[in-house]
């Protein structure tokens, strides 16, 4: 113990380095938690997201299939048409468990965000939607009253963002139309929680789009004959078969690959910190270079001196690793609001997962690099010849 | 009391090389330092003091010949066995004092029984702080204190292992005349309680007041007589 009071009073005789180290340190760990418990977090938060759609597949028109799965997640309008017909065509397929047709439409509202502006995403739904959506539950209020009606349902958020509750009238940006609210759902973690659902026949109205559907979900009753179900809608020219799990895989693959480039920054900015820290000791070895000379003549071994050198790194780690710690729990909601601008896509719910596991192994990861960085300046201070160094400074 | 020796060197030599050229630091000195006996050592730079030092101090092995500590030839012993005979029986006062300037005075004089694994008590600490007159500023961290008693910070961490031999490296060089003069009556006193002290020094006042002079020249004793003392 005496040793680490030792130590410790040598880091407080060079207060600004010492601190300087230490933030290095502390910024390296806070980047290596941040990324690992994105790395956790992203993927749980999407699997949810994806398992809480409750489809296997989605129809939806010609085009990019990722483009349009990551339009559906996000619960956003611009997918292009299919015709209502092809729902009723497709319905009695053996291989279907359960289906839904849904239309996704956008509306800008100048009152949002205080006035500032923005988009309102609205999703028309048939009453089959319930059955795929095995979270979507009531917190107030019912289904609608019937399949054309001036009715909607409100998703958790969008009911807080606009402050109503069942039985206000809420109208649509740009359709001079009052709606009744008629129920509010949980909150499912998911971005349909900002939703404004309205019955699909109404949404055709309302959005001039009779007889249209931007997409279909489906749930099969075997997940493994996706690809004879995708084959037996081959024939429909218009459409394309969409698998979630290939979307999650895609996207998923997307993220890791910029995951790796990001992996490699955080590793670069340890290693800094693994310099930054040997450079430290190593600066103030040389300049106690006589200091050191004096302890072994008043009996220190070299042992000690190795030790004494090398608990002061370990300290330098052990608050560095502290340090960061609690500014990647502190900032994780600052980094989870700039991950979810630069992320194409980013699931709802918690984006940065950071466990005390993740915690206990990033810190022992930064003890050890402390171990290994004290050693060169450890052995350096043991190594040296006490009366020469004394001499040296007369 | 009994004129024991306690330093004994028999054809001392220490050589070493300094790129193709061996130096010859210490070649071939003999001399005996009984208990309570205070000495100096005198010479030029390069004559071989720092050298003795550091063979005395079991800071360095030589290279060939006895050196004795009591009755242990410490030539032949290893980097642990001269540690432990270091922590034992050495106690070092530099001519800049060095101490750890962050550590009170007490916390100083605590470091060489850390490093010897002994335990601190509290009351020997304070009757070495009597001894060199530095009991009231124990808790007094030592950057704040004066040049003399600096230095007697460092003959009190040099007593503190309750060491044999003393080994003074220019201990009144940095200090005005009066308090080297107290210094050096400190060291009498220690001799006087059996302590042998080993002075290197170039102030010849200091010498003189010595009880006998070691003179160095090119690795050998040159003279120990007093009244041969030329510079």
């Amino acid at each position: 113990m005496k040793f680490f009071i030792l130590a410790y009073k040598n880091l407080r005789r060079r207060k600004f380095r010492s601190f300087l180290t230490i933030g290095g340190v502390a910024v390296a760990v806070a980047v290596l938690v941040s990324l690992l418990g994105f790395n956790a977090g992203y993927q749980e938060a999407l699997t949810s997201d994806v398992d809480k759609m409750g489809y296997h597949v989605v129809v939806t028109a010609k085009g990019c299939p990722y483009e349009a799965a990551t339009m559906i997640l996000n619960g956003e309008a611009g997918l292009r048409f299919i015709d209502e017909d092809i729902y009723k065509q497709i319905t009695g397929d053996s291989g279907i468990d359960k289906i839904t047709p849904f239309l996704a439409s956008l509306a800008y509202d100048p009152q949002k965000m205080d006035g500032k502006g923005g988009f309102t995403n609205f999703l028309g739904i048939e009453k089959s939607y319930l059955q795929l959506k095995p979270d979507a539950e009531f917190l107030a209020g019912e289904w609608f009253s019937g399949d054309d009606v001036n009715e909607v349902i409100l998703g958790y958020d969008a009911a807080e963002s606009e402050q109503k509750s069942v039985g206000d009238k809420i109208f649509i940006p740009g359709k001079d139309i009052a709606f009744t609210i008629v129920g509010v759902f949980k909150r499912t973690a998911t971005q349909e929680d900002g939703v404004i659902f309205l019955p699909l026949k109404t949404a055709q109205k309302i959005f001039d789009a009779e007889g249209k559907l931007t997409g279909i979900g489906i749930k099969l009753k075997q997940i493994e004959k996706i690809s004879e179900f995708e084959e037996r809608l081959y024939p429909i020219a218009s459409i394309q078969v969409i698998s979630m799990s290939q979307v999650k895989g895609t996207i998923l693959n997307l993220v890791n690959s910029a995951k790796i480039l990001i992996m490699s920054v955080a590793f670069i900015a340890i290693f800094v910190a693994i310099i930054g820290v040997v450079n430290t000791i190593l600066m103030s070895v040389f300049e106690r270079t006589q200091e050191i000379g004096i302890m072994k003549a008043i009996g220190a071994s070299k042992f000690d001196i190795f030790r004494l050198i090398w608990i002061e790194t370990f300290i330098v780690c052990t608050l560095g690793g502290i340090l960061g710690s609690i500014i990647a729990i502190l900032g994780g909601n600052l980094v989870e609001l700039l991950v979810r601008k630069v992320m194409p896509y980013a699931p709802g719910g918690k984006l940065l997962l950071i466990t005390p596991d993740l915690l206990a192994y990033s810190f022992l990861g930064v003890i050890i690099v402390g171990i290994i960085s004290g050693l060169l300046p450890a052995l350096k201070a043991a190594s040296m010849r006490p009366i020469e160094v004394i001499r040296s400074g007369e | 009391m009994e004129d024991k020796v306690i330093l004994e060197a028999k054809n001392l030599k220490k050589y070493y090389r300094r790129g193709s050229e061996i130096v010859k630091a210490l070649n071939g000195v003999d001399f005996k330092i009984k208990e309570g006996e205070i000495v100096s050592i005198v010479g030029p730079s390069g004559s071989g003091k720092t050298t003795l030092m550091n063979l005395i101090g079991c800071l360095d092995r030589a290279t060939s010949g006895s050196l004795k500590i009591g009755s242990i030839n410490i030539t032949s012993l290893d980097e642990v066995d001269l540690v432990k005979i270091r922590r034992g029986n050495i106690g070092f006062v530099f001519q800049r004092f060095y101490l750890i300037p962050t550590l009170t005075v007490r916390e100083n004089l605590e470091l060489p029984l850390i490093f010897a694994k002994k335990k601190i008590i509290a009351k020997e600490i304070l009757d070495i702080l009597k001894e060199v007159r530095l009991e009231d500023k124990a808790e007094i961290p030592v950057k704040y204190l004066s040049g003399g008693d600096k230095q007697r910070t460092g003959i009190a961490r040099a007593l503190v292992n309750n060491p044999k031999i003393l080994i003074a490296d220019e201990p009144t060089g940095r200090l005005e005349a009066r308090v080297g003069m107290q210094i050096l009556e400190l060291f009498l006193r220690l001799s006087k309680k059996g302590l042998a002290v080993f002075i290197a020094t170039h102030d010849l006042e200091l010498a003189q007041a010595t009880q006998r002079i070691i003179h160095l020249q090119d690795g050998r004793i040159i003279t120990k007589e007093k009244s041969d003392l030329y510079y």
